[in-house]
């Protein structure tokens, strides 16, 4: 079997799973924030439901339009925490202490390898790079498992893809996604697990790692996961002394497809609008003009997202014409940025530093854009529209990549800027 | 909320469009509420500003593939819902999409091509059982994999709340 359909069979206490049978097991792990909660806990009500089924296995963090943004928003963020208290969820995080949930619930020690984690959010799949089986549902799954703690799940086939070689100068773990999903497309790994491997992989920052899961669902995947090692098993124990339990797949294990990247032959790329598939060279694109640049996101907020920007920007100025905005994932990301003095960086560049939230990144507000605006974005999704008008267009790099670019004022490669 | 599953019959409404995704369906910005008349004036506002003006109640959203893809907003299902369209027909659908209408009793039905064998406007004869599409404006016929006797019943109640409700 592989990770995946272990987890799973033993969530569902079965010797053996086999992809597309249908398995109802139980969850380990719930995440839930302001904007697709407040209708579960409508459907709750409904049926009479007033408590949770387990308050500990709850992370609840009101993320996407915080702090509030209208009176709507607020509406929202106080049926979530009036809800947690009621229900007695200890594991709420309150604005100066939120998170993007993707960032915060790996970062705060709540997932460990082998868990089953869902959240009413389709990156949900994030936590899967700490060896976890974690996948996003809707509102009424969450419902159901906020009442039950068990939720059904078709078992998906793996796919596994093997990052090999050593990364080159200017190339991160979000040119290995884009460069995935170019090559698989959108809808290349739907309704399928995809597993991660390879030797690069063991090089990456579990920050890093966290990028790749991320963008699972970008191909259409139910989840993505990595098995455990020992950065794994660091960044988890300086977190939470819960003990876990390290899964690999057999040596038999099935594939459905195995895709193998030799990354020592990749550049930084862009995701042209408005697919993330949609990958080309950034020093190819140096015709297209910017108007935001967007650090942040669950996909690259997290403190080496803020590095490895800070990187290219340190003692440099954004160019006249771009709005540059950093949005750290989380509070805690936001600290450390601020210890680490990456703030003196962004703001000697002429950045804006928010606190953490989803809001531009789906087009809320803190950085939305305005009719034939362009913005090159660390996030994870180009869509029309997504950030804004409808005629506004996302491209989607990383965050060197969208650094350099702020600094020319339009696309460019990191490279020439990173020693 | 009860609805027989043996034969519906409605409009297509085509978007000849692959990846249609919930931002089009229904963009974050109108999500702080979720109730259905809130949400489908913006219904595919990005996508194609006249799609509701075509959209009468009991018509069918016609689309390519991956539809539903991105954002796991049941919004999505609510705003097509509130508009009154009576199921999508789609190539391939993303798999939360596709979970959450099945939750919400809205039938997300894959039918390989469809894009190609279906016109704006034709009306067609939708057979949940069995598995089958009649194209009525053009005495076509192409099948669909049949739904599951759970799924059927998870449609027939509704939803899952419904279901849920009515087994109480």
């Amino acid at each position: 079997m592989t990770i995946t359909e272990k987890i799973l069979a033993s969530h569902a206490k079965r010797a053996r799973v086999v992809p597309g049978e249908i398995v109802h097991a139980s969850i380990d792990l719930v995440s839930a924030h302001e904007v697709t909660t407040p209708p579960a806990i409508a459907m709750l009500e409904q049926l009479g439901i007033r408590d949770v089924f387990d308050p500990q296995r709850i992370v609840v963090t009101p993320d996407h339009f915080v702090p509030n943004k209208d009176i709507p928003s607020a509406e929202l963020a106080k049926r979530l925490r009036n809800w947690a208290r009621e229900t007695g969820i200890k594991n709420y995080y309150e604005l100066g202490r939120h998170g993007i949930c993707h960032a915060l619930l790996p970062e705060q020690g709540h997932v460990l390898p082998g868990m089953i984690v869902v959240g009413a959010d389709s990156h949900s799949c994030t936590s899967g790079a700490l060896g976890a089986f974690a996948t996003g549902i809707g509102s009424t799954d969450l419902a159901a498992v906020l009442a039950t703690g068990e939720l059904w799940f078709k078992v998906p086939a793996s796919f596994k893809v093997r990052f090999e070689g050593k990364l080159p100068g200017g190339v991160f773990s979000k040119d290995l996604a884009l460069e995935l999903i170019r090559r698989i497309g959108v809808d290349g790994a739907s309704y399928q697990a995809l597993e991660f491997t390879g030797s690069t992989l063991s090089e990456l920052s579990v920050d890093a790692r966290l990028t790749i899961t991320n963008m699972a669902v970008e191909a259409g995947a139910k989840s993505g996961i990595m098995a455990v090692d020992a950065k794994t098993a660091d960044y988890i124990r300086a977190r939470t002394a819960q003990p876990f339990e390290t899964l690999f797949s057999d040596a038999d294990a099935g594939y459905i497809r195995e895709e193998v990247i030799d990354v020592s032959q990749l550049e930084p790329l862009v995701a042209l609008p408005p697919l993330p598939s949609q990958g080309r060279p950034a020093r190819e694109l140096s015709e297209v003009t910017i108007d935001q640049a967007y650090i942040g996101s669950c996909t690259n907020g997290r403190l080496e997202d803020l590095r490895i920007a800070a990187n290219v920007l340190k003692g440099r100025k954004i160019a006249s014409g771009v709005r540059a905005l950093v949005v750290p994932a989380t509070s805690t990301v936001w600290k450390q940025a601020m210890d680490e003095k990456l703030f003196d960086i962004f703001y000697n560049a002429g950045c804006v530093i928010s606190t953490s939230t989803c809001g531009a990144c789906l087009g809320a507000f803190m950085g939305v854009l305005a009719e034939n605006e362009v913005c090159i974005s660390s996030t994870n999704r180009n869509f029309a529209g997504r950030m804004g008008h409808p005629k506004s267009h996302i491209y989607l790099a990383s965050p060197a990549t969208v650094a350099a670019s702020a600094l020319t004022g339009r696309i460019s490669d990191p490279r020439d800027f990173l020693q | 909320m009860k609805k027989t599953c043996a034969a519906m019959v409605g409009t297509a409404r085509v978007l000849a469009q692959h990846h249609i995704n919930t931002d089009n369906i229904i963009p974050a910005r109108y999500l702080t509420h979720a109730e259905k008349q809130a949400l489908t004036p913006y219904l595919m506002e990005t996508l194609d500003p006249s799609f509701l003006n075509r959209v009468q109640p009991g018509d069918f959203l016609v689309a390519g593939r991956n539809f539903g893809c991105g954002s796991s907003r049941e919004h999505a299902i609510w705003a097509l819902q509130g508009a009154g369209i009576a199921a999508v027909i789609a190539e391939s659908f993303a798999r939360i999409f596709f979970r959450n209408a099945l939750n919400n009793g809205f039938p997300a039905i894959e039918c390989p091509r469809i894009t190609d064998r279906v016109r704006e406007g034709d009306r067609l004869e939708i057979d949940l059982r069995r598995g089958q599409i009649h194209n009525l404006s053009r005495q076509e016929h192409f099948d669909f994999q049949p739904f599951s006797e759970f799924t059927l019943r998870l449609l027939e109640a509704g939803g899952l709340l419904a279901y849920v409700l009515a087994r109480r």
